[in-house]
């Protein structure tokens, strides 16, 4: 199937959600559904861009700041327990224990301990995305061909050169499914935690329109954060695809072969 | 090859038991001189990697030892060069086959332009000029194997190990792999220590050959091949020589194998 009639089956059902929305709610004068024109109208007031600056842009900025100490921490973390026996045998159990915790439970101690401050948010964002990234790395130091492995050591490819370009490369694939899911992580904490926990913000904004009973806001806030999520997403997998081209060439040639 | 010389590769009293199993290689030694093309023969399973995993330093020997030039060997040596009998699960898949081959000298910091010449040099000579940019899956099983082969040449290493290199590609590029292998030893004057189990191949290319048994792995005889420096597919198979050395190592082999154990 062609890219162009892909994206046009895939708009389909999205469209017909929206149409249907702006015919129903346009004289369903319900107060929690106001019609689709008004909720626009309010986003375009709102977020172009008139907060841009002072509720969108630190929120992204935490978020950001946040998954990139925990790709910078969490893959040299995982690559040691991957790598050293002892080490993934000791804090295996406590990595396990952490897969079935949700990280929104992060957040109550750590606004307690830390408060309510920007370096409080990338603090919750970092440790909630540095487990999937550590876990991944973890497992993707695995998926080195040991064939490889020994190639490597009969050119004396030293031990830090071996790690970068043999088990790191081989592992990429693991361990940028751990940063999308790191990244999905760290949006529900970043949002999570302005609903709970802060002055600012697009969750913030969001929450306080709901306990006052602002639906418009509230949808406003619900959209950007929908479509910030979703674009966030889509540029992840957008360079995922670049860095992992390799993996899907070679899944292709092995398969036709 | 003078009895005075020190051969190149020395293995005394070599064997390699793995945990919890019956040993694998009993007491092999056996030399290798300086520009000798030595094939090593034996049945599937009888060992003949392990060998050569005790051979290049990856793997330690459960007893005796190896000696390159005189001096013991424990580890991978940087005069020494090896192409993996999985020569396709060798290369790196996520890199270029211009970085495939540049990464034995990215180990030892050779500067990138001198990488970037030498690499095209070596594929030149292989008969792979102007890939650099392609991925091994891009290519033929036959031109993975030449890229192995040039990753394992590019260092101009003094003794060149190869397993069982050309047992999975058709018969016209295996002969074309097999001449390639002899020139190139000739041009460098290398050691090549091959490893396969076809005695055929063994007998056209060898100036020794060892034959093992399995079970364990024990050398029962080697044997020398006295057909020339210059050989041919066609003139080299023909000759009487050939005939009754191939006989008289399938012969051996057979009777090692319906011996009593
Ligand atoms: N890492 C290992 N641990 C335990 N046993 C092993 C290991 N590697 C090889 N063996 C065993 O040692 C024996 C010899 O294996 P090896 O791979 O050296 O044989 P080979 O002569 O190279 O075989 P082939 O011709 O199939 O390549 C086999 O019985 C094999 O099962
Ligand atoms: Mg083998």
């Amino acid at each position: 199937m062609s890219l162009r009639s892909r994206v046009a089956l895939g708009l389909v059902v999205p469209v017909a959600i929206v149409v249907s929305y702006a015919l129903w709610s346009a004289n369903a004068a319900s107060p929690y559904f106001p019609p689709l024109d008004v909720i626009l109208t309010r986003f375009r007031e709102l977020w172009l861009f008139d907060l841009v600056s002072s509720d969108v842009l630190p929120s992204l900025k935490n978020l950001g700041l946040g998954l990139l100490l925990a790709v910078i921490a969490g893959i040299p973390c995982g690559a040691i327990l991957g790598r050293i026996r002892w080490m993934g045998e000791m804090f295996g159990p406590l990595l396990d224990f952490w897969r079935s915790v949700p990280p929104i439970m992060l957040i109550p101690p750590l606004v307690l301990i830390l408060g309510i401050e920007d370096s409080a948010k990338v603090t919750i964002i970092a440790v909630g995305s540095f487990f999937p990234v550590c876990v991944a790395t973890a497992d993707g130091m695995r998926q080195a061909d040991p064939t490889l492995v020994d190639a490597a050591r009969a050119m004396r490819l030293g031990p830090l050169k071996t790690m970068v370009d043999i088990y790191l490369r081989a592992g990429s694939p693991a361990i940028l499914g751990g940063i999308q899911i790191g990244l999905q992580a760290a949006f529900v904490l970043m949002v999570a935690s302005e609903m709970l926990a802060a002055y600012r913000g697009i969750g913030y904004l969001t929450m306080q329109a709901q306990v006052t009973f602002d639906s418009v806001t509230m949808w406003a806030g619900t959209l950007l954060l929908a479509l910030l999520g979703f674009t966030a997403n889509a540029v992840f997998v957008a360079i995922r695809n670049r860095v992992l081209s390799w993996h899907t060439g070679m899944r292709v040639s092995r398969a036709s072969s | 090859m003078s009895d005075t010389s020190q051969p190149r590769l020395a293995l005394t009293d070599l064997s390699k038991t793995y945990d919890g199993s019956t040993p694998v290689l009993d007491g092999i030694s056996l030399t290798v001189g300086a520009g000798e093309f030595f094939s090593i023969v034996g049945p599937s399973g009888a060992g003949k990697t392990t060998l050569l995993r005790c051979l290049t330093g990856l793997m330690r020997p459960t007893d005796g030892q190896v000696t390159l030039d005189g001096i013991p060997l424990s580890e991978p040596s940087p005069k020494m060069s090896l192409v993996f009998q999985e020569y396709t699960r060798s290369l790196m898949p996520w890199a270029s086959i211009g970085k495939n081959v540049a990464l034995p000298l990215r180990a030892r910091g050779v500067p990138r332009a001198e990488r970037t010449s030498r690499v095209a040099k070596v594929l030149a000579e292989v008969g792979l000029s102007g890939v650099e940019a392609k991925y091994p899956w891009q290519l033929s099983g036959g031109m993975q194997q030449r890229v192995a082969i040039a990753r394992a040449l590019v260092t101009e290493p003094e003794v060149l190990v190869m397993d069982e290199p050309f047992a999975s590609v058709d018969a016209q590029t295996r002969m074309d792999l097999e001449d390639l292998t002899r020139r190139l030893q000739q041009d460098h004057r290398m050691t090549i220590v091959l490893v396969t189990h076809d005695i055929d191949e063994a007998v056209y290319l060898s100036d020794q050959i060892a034959v093992l048994s399995k079970n364990p792995a024990r050398l029962v005889e080697v044997v020398d091949v006295p057909l020339g420096a210059e050989r041919d597919q066609i003139h080299t198979r023909e000759m009487s020589t050939f005939a009754d050395l191939r006989g008289r190592i399938l012969r051996t082999i057979r009777d090692v194998q319906t011996q009593p154990v």
